[in-house]
């Protein structure tokens, strides 16, 4: 079992292992990296399948009992999580084949790319709080330098904002975890559960869960410290900001909903207020942000921050209805997401440029890009019957529930202004004409960089179709996951493995 | 001892910000270094101080004998020092290819990512 739950982040440093003797060949590199993905997505496959089936997964390293050893562990967050990682992973390895440039490969960009996904899969299934401190450094590490990979003008200056910024999240979070282990004397996620309820401070405790909120929320990107945000993720190549955009910020918030549900008692009112406040304000600087701009990618990156703001309110209204909205948001948004980009680069392959007022006439075409364009970004907007409404439904009801009116019009008017946004792209990208009338069509690229291009936003575009019209059973898994989130007793007792008497601190 | 050493961590993070409000990128790296020190420090006070108790345990005894001070803030201690060498050393080098392409440390002079757009005509 052991081996197992350590394969997601074996796999990906192995084949970083293998492709870096490989980088001076293009083709081979590409491949030994598609091969690690695949085999990682099989892995968390098999995980879930796992989790699914025998409940809560946890494996001790070394054999060393939990609290004292490292201790991985896999519930169902974390496994959908994984899983989508790993499709993820696979797409953008796919897509990069033809979108990565030489230069690029040789300097070991896929070396870079599977640690990067090395650094995601560990954040998702380890359970203890310096481990995952030292999986958001790999993350890192291997983000820093995939983002200035080539050494382009644009893209120094966006990684000098990206490094400043991070390396202050790195330091808040080294920090909070070094004085929650001041306080409690364990870094374990599940001892932490037990142990912080009995700290008899409750200054101190919310002082540490402010902390926990910057130093996540910095990653996370959520307002105000997403301003690293828009200013970097433009400046690489597209697969690279693909990869960011669908995972690098969602590992915040998974982050933050693994410690305000499983470490922070939720009688706790002070940092939830704060998450509500924040997310709020997430939701609506990101969307007028992408409202005020009139480029391809950032438009989409200031959307990527509006939608943090919705996973965090997720976490912020604190039922099991509002979590399972965040969880089932989190699964739509990383797969439409990631596919907004990779479209954005293939739009940029056709037409030369990211500037909406100099691009045009991708609809006459390419109308298979565009139906793909269309599927992701309305769904992003939540149009139904697109995954987006379903997730946004489930934020909405919840906070109906709770007779948040003000959140809903918040949400509403955040959905509206995304609209309007995609609507924008839709306009100027795809039905008006190219101004320099130079549009090409998909016909005209090669055939295997076609293949390259159009595959994984095809699988991807699927996967949102498939959560839009047949939402039943992932709503049910998120609802499932949310109650394990609410009521972690099978998780305390699957890492501590002693019959615990539940009688939890939420 | 814990007094003096909390008011070490202040003072380094104190100078550490200002450092850090400079616009020189420079500044701001050692004004990040100072800060990752304090943090360092601050782990370690947080794991008590104890005076003349290394944590050995004597032959033949399976728990020590008088109270021992913590090993395991120095084990987090150290595994953040090697990480946040890395670090630095990777945004030192960053820095210093920044400079020889753009020209320039003056964090306010960098405008390439995000330019400063000029007005837009009402026609799109």
């Amino acid at each position: 079992m052991s081996w197992l739950l350590a394969l997601p982040f074996l796999v990906p440093i192995l084949t970083a292992l293998a492709t870096f003797p490989a980088r001076g060949r293009k083709r081979l590199c590409g491949a030994i990296s598609v091969f690690g993905c695949t085999l990682l997505l099989g892995v968390t496959f098999i995980i879930l399948y796992l989790v699914e089936t025998g409940g809560t997964r946890a494996a001790q390293m070394g054999d060393w009992a939990a609290p004292f050893g490292i201790t991985l562990v896999a519930d169902r967050l974390s496994a959908i999580m994984l899983l989508i990682s790993g499709i993820v992973g696979l797409c953008v390895s796919v897509f990069s084949l033809s979108d990565i440039r030489k230069y690029r490969v040789k300097l070991g960009f896929h070396s870079f790319f599977q640690l990067l996904l090395a650094g995601v899969c560990g954040s998702f299934i380890t359970g203890d709080l310096f481990n995952l401190y030292v999986w958001f450094e790999v993350m890192l590490i291997a983000s820093f330098a995939l983002l200035v990979l080539g050494g382009d003008r644009i893209q120094l200056d966006g990684g000098i904002k990206y490094v400043a910024l991070n390396l202050v999240s790195t330091l808040l979070m080294l920090t909070s975890i070094g004085m929650t282990y001041g306080l409690t004397g364990t870094l374990n996620m599940a001892q932490l559960h037990v142990s912080l309820a009995t700290v008899d401070n409750p200054t101190a405790v919310s002082a540490l869960a402010v902390l926990f909120i910057c130093a996540f929320g910095i990653k996370a990107a959520i307002f105000p410290l997403f301003f690293w945000l828009p200013a970097s993720y433009h400046a690489p190549p597209v697969t690279v900001t693909a990869v960011f955009a669908g995972l690098l910020t969602k590992v915040g918030v998974y982050a933050l909903i693994r410690t305000f549900t499983l470490i922070f008692p939720s009688e706790l009112e002070f940092p939830h207020t704060i998450l509500l406040g924040t997310a709020l304000l997430t939701m609506l600087t990101g969307v007028l942000g992408a409202a005020a701009h009139y480029e391809f990618r950032k438009i989409l990156a200031f959307h990527i921050i509006s939608q943090i703001g919705f996973l965090v309110l997720g976490l912020a209204l604190d039922t099991p209805l509002a979590l399972a909205g965040a969880i089932f948001y989190t699964i739509h948004n990383i797969v439409a997401k990631t596919n907004l980009f990779l479209i954005s680069g293939t739009a940029k392959r056709l037409t030369g440029s990211y500037e909406l007022s100099q691009i045009g006439g991708l609809y006459r075409a390419s109308p298979l890009l565009s139906v793909f364009f269309f599927i992701a970004a309305f769904s992003l907007a939540g149009f139904p019957p697109l995954s987006g409404f379903w997730a946004k439904l489930l934020l909405l009801k919840a906070s109906l529930d709770l007779d948040a009116y003000w959140v809903v019009a918040v949400a509403l008017i955040t959905g509206a202004l995304t609209l309007f946004s995609m609507s924008k792209i839709w306009a100027e990208a795809f039905l008006k004409d190219h101004p320099k009338d130079y549009c090409q069509s998909l016909k005209n690229i090669p055939q295997q960089e076609r293949y390259q291009r159009l595959l994984p936003v095809a699988l991807l575009a699927l996967i949102t179709l498939v959560l839009g019209l047949a939402p039943g059973p992932f709503i049910e898994y998120s609802l499932a996951a949310a109650g394990e989130l609410l009521n972690p007793s099978d998780y305390i007792e699957a890492v501590l493995e002693m019959e615990t008497q539940y009688a939890g601190n939420h | 001892m814990e007094g003096p050493l909390a008011l070490v961590v202040g003072i380094l993070i104190a100078t550490g910000v200002y450092l850090m409000l400079a616009r020189n990128l420079l500044h701001y790296l050692f004004g990040l270094i100072l800060i990752s020190n304090a943090a360092n420090l601050a782990i370690f006070v947080a794991g008590r101080v104890t005076r003349a108790a290394p944590p050995l345990i004597p032959k033949g005894m399976e728990v020590a004998p008088g109270p021992i001070s913590n090993p395991l803030p120095q084990a987090l201690i150290l595994t953040a020092i090697v990480i946040g060498f890395g670090l630095l050393a990777f945004a030192l080098a960053l820095i210093a290819q920044a400079y020889k392409v753009l020209g320039t440390l003056d964090v306010d002079s960098m405008r390439i990512a995000e330019p400063v757009l000029p007005k837009r005509d009402k026609s799109p």
